[in-house]
């Protein structure tokens, strides 16, 4: 037993992927929880219209965060502001009442204003836009669509290069009259195509079975869905080119998918994050999807508003599938051996 | 028709794979490389097919779409039928239907896998997999075959049938280089090439490498030196560098001798040299 034991020691040293598994899971964890996992939200940034703006303003309680003040401004200029995600919320003073608009396509925050607003005692007449029961599935649906294609390009597609490489046939490939681009594009085409009929699926699942509303420009979410959607590609032909086999392309692929499920604002608001753990966040490509799918699909918001999300998706594009594209030509082009080539691996 | 390299030298990570190793191939010829593991038979191979950039020397090779290449892995696509992996490399190689259509079938046939067309390739046992990727390597008709250990891990059945197939090829004016481990299979080739660290120590035909080798085989009851002696089957061959037996014994003739016996020689040979300069 006590050989059994060394052995397998042995064997784990040299699986740096799973040492790293082992290492770092416990510590990201450790950290996301306890700094990332906090549904509270301390503060809301509102916009105050309307005649007297100012005076109301001054009156708010502290948990609102104004940051504009628009005496000129209407009802119809407050919607808009929330349609374009420049505020959490918006106090519209009237003659009599003053009226609170809260963006319901931002679940916690919107939860949290609602019962901020309760405990001013009724000075605000409460409105609930986008997601008036403020029910969960219209804000996770969109998440999910994101999610799910998560999925499939970064886990199934590298899954289903990496099988070209352990099966050896990344070899017969190379050796074929076939230029780089045509391996490369007919490998992950499937792939796009697939995902994109889930989205559809799920957006029309969650319409028909949630009643999730789809207020914006299906040609715009699609657009999104379609650049999200080379980027996670991009995302697995990286993983498969930093892969020998299946096993080592789904440990690394734990490591691109857990983040986004836990940083990109699907679970936990991003607002309610420190700056320590946020900055992730910004940097993984499902946090701008779901900016873009919630815009469209609650607020019915325009390329006004999400241009900078899709800038940034347009950019990952270029850095992430351009590069694991570059690397995965590397593969297919003559080269020195690393290593001694006396035998291709073979498949289990 | 004549590929090959010339020259050719590989290094990997600062140690030499392959140094200064020719290797030609005509068409209508087979030649077969053969050396232990790590010999850098499948090195040579990848580098014939353009996969391995060599450090120097020169590489003779047709353009891509007359190479046919059968890794060791066979080079089948586990998840596709076997007429579905027939199918891609025919579409990949641009075979109009009807070429398609004619090739295949014939080739199938001869390789009795006509009956399995519909069989996944990974469903398939070894050896009709190994069949089914030479298939799918000389479906095109290449100038130039290559093939990587074709006949490794398959049943004695299968590997006559494979022979068959590559002796087919030839035939038809295909030059074929190929590595094996079994010697003597590759006696049948019409030239051999022998591999020991990324040298070749001998090159030639099974006639000429039989005839020399560097000192005597003998086949002694009991070896004097057991660090030079190995079976062949019941009895024992022994090699003596200087070519006379401690013990007196007569060398065996030619005839007598296996080209095995004389791969076995050439490599004790060179342990011998290694050892003799790396002596201070």
């Amino acid at each position: 037993m006590l050989a059994m034991i060394l052995k397998e020691f042995r064997e784990l040293r040299r699986d740096r992927r799973t040492v790293a598994m082992l290492v770092a899971l416990p510590l990201v964890l450790l950290v996301i929880f306890g700094y990332a996992a906090n549904f509270s939200v301390s503060s809301v940034t509102v916009e105050v219209v309307g005649p007297n703006a100012d005076s109301v303003a001054g009156q708010l309680p502290p948990f609102f965060d104004v940051t504009a003040v628009d005496p000129s401004g209407d009802t119809e200029a407050g919607t808009d502001a929330l349609v374009d995600a420049e505020v959490d919320s918006v106090v519209v003073v009237g003659d009599g009442t003053n009226q609170l608009l809260v963006d319901g396509s931002s679940l916690f925050t919107a939860q949290a204003t609602v019962a901020a607003a309760n405990q001013a005692g009724g000075a605000l007449d409460v409105e609930v836009l986008f997601n008036p029961d403020l029910e969960t599935s219209w804000v996770m649906v969109p998440g999910l669509i994101g999610l799910i294609m998560t999925f499939i390009g970064t886990i199934v597609t590298s899954l289903g290069l990496v099988r070209e490489r352990q099966d050896g046939t990344l070899e017969q490939l190379a050796v074929m009259p076939l230029r780089p681009s045509d391996v490369i594009i007919g490998k992950i085409a499937p792939y796009f195509v697939l995902a994109y009929l889930d989205m559809v699926a799920v957006v029309v699942l969650g319409m028909l079975l949630f009643g999730v509303p789809f207020a914006g420009s299906a040609v715009l979410f699609g657009l999104g869905a379609a650049i999200f959607l080379l980027v996670v590609l991009g995302l697995g032909v990286f993983i498969s080119t930093v892969s020998e086999n299946q096993g080592q392309a789904i440990q690394t692929a734990m490591f691109v998918v857990m983040p986004q499920i836990l940083l990109s604002g699907m679970i936990f608001p991003l607002s309610s994050m420190p700056w320590g753990v946020r900055w992730i966040g910004y940097l993984l490509p499902l946090t701008y999807f779901i900016e873009i799918a919630l815009g469209i699909m609650l607020r019915g918001a325009g390329i006004g508003s999400l241009w900078p999300a899709y800038a940034v998706l347009c950019v990952m594009i270029v850095v992430v599938l351009g590069g694991a594209v570059a690397r995965f030509r590397r593969d297919l082009a003559p080269s020195l051996p690393s290593r001694p080539v006396d035998h291709e691996p073979v498949a289990a | 028709m004549s590929f090959g390299v010339d020259g050719l030298c590989v290094d990997v990570a600062g140690v030499s794979a392959l140094s200064d190793v020719d290797l030609d191939v005509t068409g209508g010829s087979i030649v077969s490389v053969v050396g232990g593991d790590g010999a850098g038979k499948s090195t040579l191979l990848r580098c014939l097919v353009g996969r391995i950039a060599p450090t120097a020397g020169a590489v003779r090779r047709p353009a891509s779409h007359e190479i046919g290449y059968m890794p060791a892995t066979s080079g089948t696509w586990r998840q596709l039928t076997v007429a579905e992996n027939v199918d891609f490399v025919a579409q990949a190689f641009r075979l109009s239907a009807v070429e398609r259509s004619r090739r295949s079938a014939d080739l199938l046939d001869r390789a009795a896998l006509a009956e399995a067309s519909d069989r996944l390739a990974g469903d398939l046992s070894g050896g009709m997999r190994h069949k089914l990727g030479f298939v799918m390597a000389v479906l095109h008709e290449p100038d130039l075959l290559v093939l990587d250990e074709p006949s490794t891990g398959v049943d004695p059945v299968s590997r006559v049938e494979l022979w068959r197939l590559i002796t087919e090829a030839a035939a038809a004016g295909t030059a074929v280089a190929m590595t094996t481990t079994y010697l003597d299979e590759a006696e049948r080739a019409s030239s051999i090439t022998v591999l020991d660290g990324g040298r070749v120590i001998a090159a030639g035909s099974s006639d000429a490498l039989l005839s020399t080798f560097p000192g005597s085989i003998t086949a002694p009851e009991r070896a004097t030196d057991p660090r030079r002696a190995w079976r062949r089957g019941r009895s024992i061959r022994e090699w003596h560098p200087d070519g006379a037996s401690k013990d007196g014994q007569r060398p065996l003739e030619t005839a007598d001798l296996s080209f095995e016996d004389t791969v076995v020689a050439r490599m004790l040979d060179q342990e011998r040299l290694a050892s003799t300069e790396s002596r201070p």
